[in-house]
């Protein structure tokens, strides 16, 4: 995946010369204090991810099977075994909590494609309007990084003023168009989902151009040259040369984008509290509502675990699919 | 190259129309902090009837935003100075060595990015509440609780980040040095980590802001006193009325400073967020 990692350096061999001085026990410790300083290196960070990841997504995955509700918050240890109770619960389509979960899913989903496809969009028309030395491109590139350097929850808090009926910003300039009545409602009902979406295209379509951008500037030039000399237009470069030189960037950058839109909690939180309408249900808030609102953990962690599933299984068929046309390509 | 005309046409409305949709909602933030609260709670206006600073002022004494910043201030540096401290440790492992176990390691912190936040949350409050039973050390509703939750997604992407730094410092530079006596430890703090000390610093700023940002474990794991800017903004709109030009400068003023620190490390960030993607 990244660049520097795929590059495998060859194993450091210690001191390779003077044999006459070293005497060969000390060699031998030095041999040995090299294998071992790797994992030395490693240690300090390998115990704190054992601490944050691997110690909870075990105990997880473990109050998945527990029916573990307010009454056992306190000494969850003791509640009792549920099997898989939990995730009987989490699928089934017929009761109120699968169904809603299956929404919450395809909601989800939605936004995520709409998301994923608007940035790449904007990221892809910023890029390549940026490609040549345009005057003050690194100027207009800092501008278009703003929003993504802001913290999430102020972009989020500027939108809902911006979308707010009544001292809204949008319906008012939609008003002042003729463009509709200006009494729109957007962070209710349906219009929530657009909402949402806005918020976060506003702020990661910049991660796109970001990377795009870097795409584009390590394809050589002369292939540019070669292919005018050939008499493709502008287009047809564009589609034949850019796109073609840019799917490795797009294999990682679309799966990177879906990954950080389909988990994102900050948005939806800062929007709407804990309680999104279900339009902007997405699956995080859902699946954190139904833990603390209820205090279910056991539920709340099944349907944690799933979510995990889903995502592996996405991930691993998209890097299987998108890494095969790559070759047939 | 040539350039046709529509091409430098179609190019200007792009950009413009990219640069509208990027700036309105930054001047709506600029503009509303300076508006007496009256601007605020009829008809948007483009323009504040009169400007003031009130707002600046006022946003201390509603909600005890100082402590809410304070906290952040701790909570993102004390997460950032570890993570990166840890990382720089691990990258240099990864990147300069090849030993058993290297890919397994790599891949668990990459495949990290997948999981959902919320996973983690539930196990770890359940875990802080154990452990304060049992020792008396309290990490819910604390900052120290909260800082050991945001390594989470802090330390996995400083590993990620710092990998692809340190493969960019010649190799050459490490080995002369090594073949000079030099331990691998002195090699690393002495060579390795001054030659990528922008990326460091990238990565640090970096992951400043992620923590700053974050709202999911802030929102359980952190009390009355000890609420992070994430969660505490909200208050402002939980009052009698909404203040929104009061919510505006407080989003102005705590945004400034990683926005600053994001554009002043920007030449490095960009390296490092797209060195996984590019090549």
């Amino acid at each position: 995946m990244s660049s520097g990692l795929s590059t495998a350096p060859p194993r450091r061999t210690t001191s390779p010369a003077k044999p006459g001085r070293d005497g060969s026990r000390k060699r031998v410790r030095k041999a040995l204090s090299s294998r071992a300083l790797p994992y030395l290196l490693l240690g300090p960070a390998l115990l704190f991810e054992l601490l944050v990841h691997v110690i909870p997504m075990l105990t997880g995955v473990g109050i998945s099977f527990l029916k573990l509700n307010q009454f056992f918050l306190r000494r969850w240890l003791q509640a009792p075994f549920a099997g898989l109770d939990n995730y009987r619960l989490a699928v089934d389509f017929s009761s109120e909590i699968g169904l809603s979960l299956l929404r919450s899913l395809a909601v989800t989903l939605a936004f995520s494609a709409v998301v994923v496809s608007c940035c790449w969009l904007l990221g892809i028309l910023g890029a390549t309007l940026l490609q040549r030395s345009v005057r003050g491109r690194g100027p207009l590139r800092t501008l278009f990084l703003i929003p993504y350097a802001l913290p999430v929850f102020t972009s989020a808090i500027i939108w809902k003023f911006m979308l707010s009926r009544d001292a809204g910003v949008v319906n008012h300039s939609l008003r002042e168009l003729h463009l509709g009545s200006g009494e729109t409602y957007w962070l209710l009902g349906d219009n929530a989902f657009i909402s949402i979406v806005l918020v976060q295209v506003w702020r990661l379509w910049p991660f796109a151009l970001l990377t795009l951008m870097a795409g584009m500037q390590s394809i050589p030039t002369d292939l540019y040259e070669a292919a005018e000399v050939d008499g493709a237009n502008r287009w047809q470069q564009f589609r034949k040369l850019t796109l073609p030189m840019l799917a490795p960037v797009n294999q990682v950058l679309v799966l990177v984008l879906f990954l950080w839109t389909f988990n994102d909690f900050n948005v939806p939180y800062a929007l709407f509290a804990s309680s999104p309408p279900p339009s902007a249900d997405l699956v995080s808030i859902h699946v954190y509502q139904n833990s603390f609102i209820t205090w279910n953990f056991g539920l709340g962690s099944a349907m944690s675990v799933l979510l995990l599933l889903f995502l592996l299984v996405v991930t691993v068929g998209y890097l299987a699919v998108t890494s095969r046309r790559r070759h047939d390509a | 190259m040539h350039e046709s005309r529509s091409f430098r046409a179609i190019r200007a409305v792009g950009l413009t129309g990219l640069l509208i949709f990027t700036l309105l909602p930054l001047y709506v933030m600029v503009s509303t902090s300076i508006k007496p609260l009256g601007d605020v709670q009829n008809q948007f206006r483009w323009l504040p009837s009169v400007a003031t600073i009130r707002p600046f002022i006022d946003i201390w004494s509603t909600v005890p935003l100082a402590r809410y910043f304070a906290n952040s201030v701790i909570v993102s540096s004390c997460a950032s100075v570890l993570s990166v401290t840890l990382a720089i440790l691990a990258a240099y492992a990864i990147s300069r060595y090849v030993f058993r176990g290297r890919e397994v390691f790599r891949l668990t912190v990459l495949s990290t990015q997948m999981f959902p936040g919320i996973l983690f949350l539930l196990p770890l409050y359940l875990i802080y509440v154990n452990i304060g039973q049992l020792t008396g050390v309290r990490l819910n509703g604390n900052l120290s609780g909260l800082i050991i939750t945001h390594l989470t997604f802090s330390l996995p992407f400083s590993i990620w980040m710092l990998v692809g730094y340190f493969a960019t410092i010649p190799r050459e530079l490490d080995e002369a040095a090594l073949v000079d006596g030099a331990s691998p430890i002195r090699v690393l703090f002495s060579i390795v980590v001054p030659a990528a000390k922008p990326g460091i610093v990238a990565v640090l700023v970096y992951s400043f802001i992620t923590s700053w940002s974050e709202a999911l474990f802030a929102s359980v794991l952190t009390d009355a006193k000890s609420k992070t800017l994430a969660v505490g903004l909200a208050e402002y709109s939980t009052e009698n009325a909404v203040y929104w030009n009061q919510i505006m400068a407080a989003s102005l003023v705590v945004s400034i400073p990683v926005v600053a620190g994001f554009l002043l490390m920007q030449r490095y960030l960009v390296q490092g967020l797209t060195a996984g993607a590019v090549k």
